[in-house]
């Protein structure tokens, strides 16, 4: 969930990358954020994980989705945050908020419950089915990076009725194989996801968006990703050096809409003025 | 009768060398007071349990109170990793090096540990969740068990009751009696207080009692359970208190730094730790101008409710 536990963290300050066309110049964690927040359109109750997910939910709050009720599984149900938080349980998210109530509440009543529309999560590692690591590199017992583990994400996984997921993309993060399955997405395939859904009750459909700093994947009838949209000045070329698997690639592949003046306004003045998230 | 006893007193009398100790708080009022005594009586063999351990458990644990820990998100929150644990996890840190003891892990999700708080203060043998399924989380910890629905064919998992020694908690404000009101992110403190056999309350202020009668919704845990009252405002820093201090974000960031070395690590310990003798010298050290920049910028009163006289 935590990315900068997964990797290292990178230096501080944007990356400037060129834009391809007309517009403002823009880094890709930008174009990331922004193709994220745009793909809650339309969405109604999204539960925030921590990192990116944060922003890009914040940003599809006073942009594309007004109507977007945030969920912290720190126990806020409709938060208005007026700052973007560090944390995911940040004082901000609770004044002003709809409601403030008990973890238990939260987990049992809004999320088992069936009341969040998407899930939004980070993971350090993600196969081709969205099947997601957030615990460990390496052996469980004795791992070469512990990874923070959970958090709430297991259970959003199965509970959520869909679930976004917003990472960088590289050999490292997406592979053929995850070291450790924290949270369940298509399993081994679409079908096989789709009894083990319909038996067991569980009310979420699993993984459908998956957004990373080179393009935008959905999920094909077989339940494996397909990138249907590739952001502005990235490659198909550095789409497979960075994908562990051959990526199904969409015959009706899009390119990004890039991000607007206004976007980069918010991001950069508004939500992240320290480049917290845009590094 | 009054249970207000000193910080000191209260971990003495509480807190044993092999109990299991969960002092709770998600982000918000999270006990670093109490964390840090624990330190400084030099407790050992502790087992620890929080669903975050955030800093405060990265703390103990570098200053070796602790043999296991119980959790479900091990990391520091917008941040990175807590450095001084995964010391005591990963072999490449350092970890088993020349015989130094494993840190034992049990892990579960957020909601299994709520479950397992839920499941202990109920006195029930279990609580069930729908979460686990189709993961590796049961094979890495065992006691993350499927059972079927005795009404139908469904599969839920079972995590078992977690009923710690002592829980200890922070709030806004309590009576002497111990009935404690807090308010802003709940977490699952009423759960750890009711299931733990001894509970520690660390109160921002000491009210009369008529205050929290005034107000009795906002009562989330009774004096019935409390073992004790301990006044120690500031005792969150730099986690926070909602209405009274933001958290402290730069100290977040700052300990990623100081963490990521064990003599650094243990140097942060003897400066502000066992160089200090209780909450009141460590924010001295913390000082004026961090303390007014972590004040909240204005109020954002809740307004009032009328309960009404019955008679």
């Amino acid at each position: 969930m935590n990315e900068s536990a997964a990797g290292g963290a990178s230096a501080a300050g944007r990356s400037a990358v060129a834009s391809s066309g007309a517009g403002p110049a823009f880094s890709k964690s930008e174009m990331m954020i922004v193709a994220a927040a745009r793909e809650l359109t339309g969405q109604r109750v999204c539960f925030v994980g921590v990192g990116l997910p944060n922003i890009a939910v914040n940003l599809a709050r006073i942009t594309v989705a007004p109507e977007l009720e945030l969920v912290y599984e720190s126990g806020v149900f409709g938060a208005k945050p007026a700052r973007l938080p560090l944390s995911i349980g940040d004082p901000t998210i609770v004044t002003g908020a709809t409601a403030a109530v008990s973890m238990f509440e939260l987990f049992s009543f809004y999320l088992e419950g069936g009341l969040v529309d998407v899930g939004f999560l980070g993971a350090a590692q993600i196969d081709r089915f969205g099947n997601i690591n957030s615990t460990v590199i390496g052996d469980y017992a004795s791992p070469k990076t512990r990874l923070p583990g959970s958090g709430g994400a297991c259970e959003i996984a199965i509970n959520a009725r869909q679930v976004f997921v917003i990472m960088r993309q590289s050999k490292r993060s997406f592979v053929d194989k995850i070291d450790f399955r924290t949270s369940p997405g298509n399993l081994g395939g679409a079908e096989n996801a789709a009894r083990i859904r319909r038996e067991q009750g569980w009310l979420g459909r699993g993984p459908s968006v998956v957004v990373t700093d080179l393009g935008i994947y959905h999920f094909d009838d077989s339940g494996e990703m397909r990138l249907d949209s590739i952001h502005p000045g990235a490659t198909l070329d550095q789409i497979r050096e960075t994908i562990g698997w051959e990526p199904k690639i969409s015959a009706a592949l899009a390119t990004t809409p890039e991000p607007s003046a206004d976007e980069l306004r918010l991001i950069r003045e508004e939500l992240d003025p320290e480049g917290a998230y845009t590094k | 009768m009054s249970k207000v006893a000193s910080m000191c007193d209260a971990v003495a009398a509480n807190v044993h060398d092999g109990d299991v100790v969960a002092i709770e708080g998600f982000t918000h009022l999270i006990c670093f007071a109490a964390g840090h005594e624990i330190i400084r009586q030099r407790k050992r063999d502790l087992t620890l349990a929080r669903l975050t351990p955030d800093l405060i458990y990265d703390q103990m644990i570098a200053a070796g109170v602790a043999r296991k820990l119980v959790f479900s998100w091990l990391g520091n929150p917008g941040v990175g990793g807590l450095h001084a644990i995964r010391r005591r996890i990963e072999p490449g840190a350092g970890a088993g090096v020349g015989g130094a003891a494993v840190l034992e892990l049990e892990e579960y999700s957020h909601f299994g540990m709520v479950g397992r708080y839920t499941a202990g203060a109920s006195n029930l043998p279990f609580y069930p969740l729908r979460s686990y399924f189709e993961t590796d989380l049961p094979k890495a910890n065992p006691l993350i068990r499927p059972i079927k629905s005795p009404y139908g064919d469904e599969t839920v998992y079972a995590v078992p009751p977690l009923k710690p020694d002592v829980t200890i908690v922070h709030a806004q404000r309590a009576d002497a009696a111990g009935n404690t009101q807090m308010w802003g992110l709940l977490g699952c403190q009423k759960e750890a207080a009711f299931a733990a056999d001894r509970v520690i309350v660390v109160v921002e202020e000491l009210v009369d009692e008529s205050v929290v009668r005034a107000d009795p919704n906002r009562t989330v845990i009774p004096g019935l359970i409390v073992d004790a009252v301990v006044v120690e405002p500031w005792g969150a820093h730099p986690s926070y208190v909602q209405g009274a201090y933001d958290r402290d974000n730069h100290f977040y960031r700052d300990w990623d730094a100081i963490s990521r070395d064990e003599a650094t690590t243990q140097e942060w310990l003897d400066e502000f730790v066992y160089g200090v003798s209780d909450r009141a010298e460590y924010m001295a050290k913390i000082g004026d101008e961090r303390m007014a920049a972590l004040q909240p910028l204005g109020s954002a009163l809740s307004g009032s409710v009328d309960y009404g006289v019955y008679k």
